[in-house]
């Protein structure tokens, strides 16, 4: 292997792990992308990494500026990993009820950290960046949500990595957040593959959400209307806690994959859509799903070692996707 | 963990069953779990059991029982509002049959405000 000249070039090219023993349905196979592979560990970095690089060719970005961002956490440790060698400053708005390992890895790397109430959630982190950002014009806000960098990043990098490695893929389950990486690989691989099926899972954030005024203070990103979300996706569910870790804890323990509690989510998603496959008159399927990170981050919440309802109860405070 | 809500709250609420529905012949009665931000138009019951068939029939016996609950969920046209997700069995009604989707006995429905990720 050739001596790479920085850790950003380790971004992407994510391998596929068959981990089929967890498949409900003998016909189908499930198949999961290591995204927690990336050098900040997760699916983030490649987002993080096309919203800069966007930023720099628009030359908006220049060495010495400052960059804000709304994060829940991966995007801002992948934009801290980032900036840190490009030479900017960062500003990470985050909610107050991340794990504390997400907040000490965006110190680690030297971004600053703006917190947010966690009651408002992402959605309140959304905002306060938006408003920190208008005060602030010298600042660049990549706005992850609705930055079209976000969703081509997985068109031009995802999508293209899963079709060569399974060109048998039938179904893809991802989670949605900003609904990046759903768009982007849903997009590139509808028009390679017009029949597959395109699933999105969602933990019920919205449910404890309590600095909501009302429904209308909710938040559909923009990346997701304007790449037609609506239209691209064939099914949306949620998953929930208690379901979210038990999946997690079974790509650990059967399959060696020390995933985070989103990459659970999807799984059960995937599981799900397996579950209601009919091999005899659809033949068999391939799923792939995403694991979007690695579960360093969730230790300390105690979801892989303490009682799983205790832990599912306490996740209902905690924002982990 | 969400068949147990189901039997709960079926058996120990029996007495909101008449107030939240509007009598019908034949309905199923479900339980639909509301998000904290419109528990408070419901007397802050964090779910409530309402009868119908679909999606629709479903929150029209909702409203009728608790009416500040309307102008939350649905625009003037009676279609759902873009922030405001619903769920049959945790399958958002949207990628279903939408409004017109079909309830069956004993799944729990969820009503959510659209929330940021990432």
């Amino acid at each position: 292997m050739p001596v790479l000249s920085s850790v950003l070039e380790l971004i992407g090219n994510t391998p596929i792990v068959d981990v089929s023993q967890l498949s409900p349905n003998p016909s189908v196979r499930i198949l999961a992308k290591l995204e927690g592979q990336n050098p900040a560990g997760s699916v983030k970095d490649r987002i993080a990494m096309a919203m800069v690089e966007s930023a720099e060719v628009a030359g908006e970005l220049r060495p010495g500026k400052t960059v804000i961002e709304p994060s829940s956490g991966n995007t801002g440790i992948a934009l801290a990993m980032i900036c840190r060698t490009r030479g900017y400053h960062l500003k990470i708005v985050l909610p107050e009820n991340v794990t504390a390992e997400r907040r000490q890895v965006l110190e680690a790397y030297g971004a600053e950290i703006i917190p947010s109430p966690g009651v408002e959630g992402s959605n309140g982190a959304v905002r306060k960046a938006q408003e920190i950002a208008a005060d602030n014009p010298d600042w660049v806000f990549l706005y992850q949500y609705g930055n079209e960098a976000n969703p081509t990043a997985h068109y031009e990098s995802t999508g293209p990595e899963i079709l060569r490695d399974v060109p048998e893929i039938t179904h893809f389950v991802a989670g949605l957040g900003t609904s990046g990486t759903l768009m982007g690989v849903g997009t590139f691989l509808r028009e390679h593959k017009p029949d597959i099926k395109i699933y999105a899972v969602e933990p019920p954030s919205g449910e404890r959400v309590e600095g909501l005024r009302s429904l209308h203070d909710g938040y559909v990103p923009p990346v997701f209307e304007k790449w037609g979300g609506a239209e691209l996706l064939d099914g949306k569910r949620i998953v929930r806690p208690l379901e979210s870790l038990e999946y997690t804890r079974r790509l650990v323990a059967e399959a060696g994959i020390f995933a985070g509690i989103s990459s659970g989510a999807a799984l059960a998603g995937a599981v799900k859509v397996a579950k209601k496959w009919n091999a005899e008159a659809d033949g068999p399927a391939t799923i792939v799903f995403i694991v979007s990170d690695g579960a360093w981050k969730y230790l300390s919440t105690g979801a892989y070692t303490e009682p799983l309802d205790e832990i599912a109860e306490s996740l209902d405070e905690v924002i982990y996707f | 963990m969400s068949e147990l809500t189901v039997t709960e709250s079926t058996f120990s609420e029996p007495a909101t069953v008449g107030t939240d529905s509007v009598p019908s012949a034949v309905q199923n009665i479900v339980t639909v779990r509301l998000p904290t931000v419109l528990r408070p138009q419901a007397g802050g019951q964090a779910s409530v059991e309402v009868g119908g068939s679909t999606v629709r029939e479903l929150l029209a016996n909702l409203v009728a029982a608790h009416p500040g609950i309307g102008v939350n969920i649905l625009d003037e046209g009676g279609e759902l509002r873009k922030f405001v997700n619903i769920y049959v069995d945790d399958e958002d009604v949207r990628f279903l049959d939408k409004l017109d989707t079909q309830v069956d006995p004993g799944v729990e429905v969820a009503i959510l405000p659209a929330v940021a990720g990432g």
